[in-house]
Order: C-alpha cells, then structure tokens, then sequence
C-alpha cells in the first residue's frame, strides 16, 4: 500500500461527511478534524516507530512507552478532576500495568526484548488502561452522585469511608471491566480482532497471528482488572477528609 | 456497653462557614440530657446542619462542642456516630430486605444481628417479624422511617438526633411515631434532638426547643416557648412571616 491507494481510501470519510450534512448532525467539523489528527498523529508515530525500531537502543523504546504513559495520563484525568492527585494516580495505575505486563512478557522469554515488540504490545495495554481508567472514573464519578445518601448513611451509622463507598466501588470497577470481558467472549465470531486482520494482511501466518492476539487478550484482561482496582483503591480516600466527613464537592461531577 | 457520663451536648461559639457563607452563626446553647429538645424554625435556618454538627459529619468552623462534657475532638469519629444516632429525614435504604438494613450497623462491625434481637428491635418500632425478610425498598414511608429509626437503636444510640422523620407520613402514621419516640425517651432514658416543621408537635413532644433563623439560635427554653415568646422573630415566625 502506499500513499496513493491510501489518497482513495478517503472515499470512506467523505461518506459519513455527506450524510452528516444531508442529515444536519453537525458532525462534518468533527469528522475532518478526526480524520486529520488521526493522519498526521499515526504517521509522525510511523516515523518514529522507523526511527527507534533502526536505532535498536532500549533506551528510545523506554521514551517512547514514557511518552504514551504521559499522553495516556494527561486524557484520562480529565475525567477525575474531582479527585485530588488524579494525575499522579492514574500515572501509577498505568505504569503498574505496563511493568507487570513487560515483567510477563519480557521475565519469561515470551516475546524478545526488542522495540518491535515491547512498543506496539506496551501501547495496547496502555491504551486499554487509558480507556479503563476514564470508564472507571466516569462510573465512579456518577455512583458516588447516586448514591451519596446512602454513603452518608454508612458514615453515620459508624461505618468508615471504605466501607460507605464500598458498594459503589464494586459497582465501577464491575463495570468498567464488563466490556472488556464482554466483548472476548465474542470475540473472532462476530469479528476478526485489528491487530490479528493487520498481521494477516501484512502476510503472517494465520495461527501466529491468532496466538498473538490471545497474548494480546490476555493482557488486556489483565489491565482491566489491575487498571479499575488500582485507581479504585487510590482515589476513594481522596473524597473524605481525616474526620471521616465527606468532602461534598467531590460527591458533585463538575464539568470541566 | 459504653455510656456517656453526661450525654447532653453543649454548643459555644459554634459558627461554621462554608464558601465564605455563614451556615451557622455563633450558636450557644444546651441539650438537656434524657430529655427531647425540638428543634423548630423556617427552612435553611441550619436546623439539619445542627444535627450533622452533633455527630460530627461536618465540623464547626469556630467554638466548642462538648458531648458528655468531652470536647467532641475527643472523639474518635466512629465512636460518636454510634453514640450520637441520627435517623435521616429521607430514610435511605440500602438494597436488601429489611434484615439487611437491621444488621448494617453490625456488619460495619464485622459482626451479626441474631434473628431474636432483629425480632426485638423491630418490636420495639411496631412492626412484627413478618417484615424481616420484605425488600426493603417496597416498604411505604411510614414503615421505611420506623425501620430507619430501629437501625439507628441497634447501635444502641445514647443520644438521638431526628431530621424531621415525620414529614413525609399520613395524621395516624404520625402519631404513632410520635408515641414511639416518647416511648424510647421514656424506656431507655435517650437524650433526643428533634427537628420538625410541625409547631404542634414541637410544643406536645418536646420538653425543651430551639429556634433557629438564618443559622442563628434565636430562642431557647420549654416546649411551649413559641406560646409566650416576646421576641419579634419568633412572633413572626409563628405568623408565618419568614
């Protein structure tokens, strides 16, 4: 493929622009901003990917996965903002993933310690936590809202602030992992996953290709879990004060 | 089980600003231990604020509390909130049957409520066992506001603090909360705080009362203050005025 074939391809982006404007969504803006970020973002991470994948040092791989830490991080804590010390949570919560993930993958020889490997398998479960993160935070977020008589009633009965956000937080966590479960457990059936169609393309043997995606799977199952309780367990101290009170404008989603 | 030497609380000085707001504005004044004090005045007077003060949800910005004649600093936080009880105006539920509800002060023990004390409790609310295992959330106000109230005793509350529990309920449902509360006064000598909209029922249950306006304690004494009160604001108040 090259940039040419790639030119033709946009026929699939003026689809949706049409229909937009034929329909009054108002989402033709969106879509060329969408479409261009995602072209400009995607061949600068091309050209990079080339450089470090020739200069073969562990130090440019390390960059590069702090620099999607830190890209990862800067996303997802907008959606925590009503939680003290989101950024360096979220931060931890993701480097936990990547350094459990690498200790697996790397411990146990089963993937080479080499960019090629370490960068595109680090960003997906990065990636994968950003999301979970945001998923989690968003529910929390909303749980607490629901719920904040109830938590006040547990206080008041004597409970302490783990056990009067308890339910809540089982709540988010469940479900912030659900889709990543859900969504494995159709997997192959209704489709084929990006990364196993992108190694077929490209001309991989099926089943490596297969074997490689249920690494990956089993990865993103894995940061689902350690993503949504991690950051669970970190922020909800934050939402009461050394009195065991609730600090009320935390209980509150303010849009920022 | 422990006991407070002296359960009354006793406000000094007590303001507590929120936002550069004044949500109470430097109260003083006294709950008589064993006895019911209501607590009476328009909305957002902090009648409610008052309550939460008590049992430490929130904290004073300035002045002293005193419960039992201990500063209420003195107090570890869980402790107090299940000597000092309060019993919510909404009677929030958590999901589960009536049971669940009873044995959640337990369960943030990590210990259980027998089936003969939950028996007892509800009892003590006029409710029979049959309630035990109905799902909480179809029970109707009434029911869910003595429940609320027998969840509070199973901490066995030396103090109690009622945010207005009988709004909600029909003229008999009222009344027999109200017998209810007497009764709990009466028996087990519990010191209690009630807020209430009802002027009737502050002058009839009450021994003693407070008026609260724009977060101050505008007037204090017997139950029947409100009757003889030559405090303009009070007066106008009772006009319906504010």
């Amino acid at each position: 493929m090259n940039y040419s074939t790639l030119a033709l391809t946009l026929l699939f982006v003026f689809i949706p622009i049409i229909l937009s404007k034929t329909l009054n969504l108002g989402l033709e803006k969106d879509t060329i901003i969408a479409t261009i970020r995602s072209i400009i973002q995607l061949l600068f991470v091309g050209y990079i990917l080339t450089f470090v994948f020739e200069a073969q040092g562990l130090f440019y791989t390390f960059l590069m996965v702090a620099l999607m830490i830190g890209a990862a991080t800067l996303n997802a804590r907008k959606k925590g903002q009503n939680i003290t010390g989101i950024t360096w949570k979220i931060c931890l919560t993701l480097l936990t993933v990547e350094g459990i993930t690498l200790t697996v993958l790397l411990g146990l020889k089963i993937i080479p310690a080499t960019a090629q490997y370490i960068i595109p398998l680090s960003g997906m479960a990065i990636g994968s936590a950003m999301v979970l993160s945001i998923l989690f935070l968003n529910r929390f977020s909303a749980e607490l809202e629901a719920y904040e008589e109830q938590v006040e009633l547990i206080l008041s009965l004597g409970g302490t602030p783990k056990q009067a956000v308890h339910r809540q937080l089982l709540a988010a966590i469940r479900a912030s992992m659900m889709p990543t479960i859900e969504s494995q457990k159709t997997i192959g059936i209704v489709q084929l996953p990006g990364m196993m169609s992108g190694q077929i393309i490209a001309g991989a043997d099926p089943i490596q290709a297969v074997l490689f995606q249920l690494l990956v799977l089993f990865i993103l199952l894995s940061t689902a879990a350690i993503s949504s309780v991690l950051l669970g367990f970190l922020s909800y101290p934050t939402l009461f004060n050394n009195q065991m009170q609730m600090i009320r404008e935390k209980f509150h989603t303010v849009e920022k | 089980m422990k006991t407070f030497s002296n359960p009354a609380i006793h406000f000094h000085n007590i303001t507590l600003k929120i936002d550069n707001r004044t949500i109470i504005n430097n109260v003083t004044g006294s709950f008589p231990e064993g006895k019911i004090t209501t607590l009476v005045g328009p909305s957002g007077a902090g009648k409610s604020t008052i309550l939460k003060l008590c049992n430490r949800l929130i904290s004073q910005s300035s002045g002293e509390l005193y419960i039992a004649g201990q500063a209420i600093e003195h107090y570890n936080p869980i402790d107090l909130r299940r000597k000092v009880g309060i019993v919510l105006q909404s009677a929030p539920m958590i999901k589960g049957t009536v049971f669940d509800n009873l044995n959640l002060p337990r369960v943030l023990q990590n210990s259980s409520l027998s089936t003969e004390e939950a028996v007892s409790i509800l009892a003590d609310v006029g409710l029979d066992d049959t309630f035990l295992q109905k799902d909480a959330s179809s029970l109707s106000g009434g029911q869910k506001q003595r429940v609320s109230i027998a969840r509070t005793l199973v901490n066995d509350a030396q103090i109690l603090l009622l945010d207005e529990i009988t709004s909600a309920l029909d003229h008999n449902a009222v009344k027999e909360i109200e017998n209810l509360i007497l009764h709990i006064n009466n028996k087990h000598g519990v010191t209690i705080i009630w807020i209430t909209h009802n002027l009737q029922q502050a002058t009839h249950v009450g021994h003693y009362m407070w008026v609260l306006m724009d977060g101050e304690l505008i007037e204090a004494g017997n139950s029947n203050l409100l009757l003889h009160s030559k405090n303009k604001k009070v007066q106008l108040f009772m006009n319906g005025g504010v």
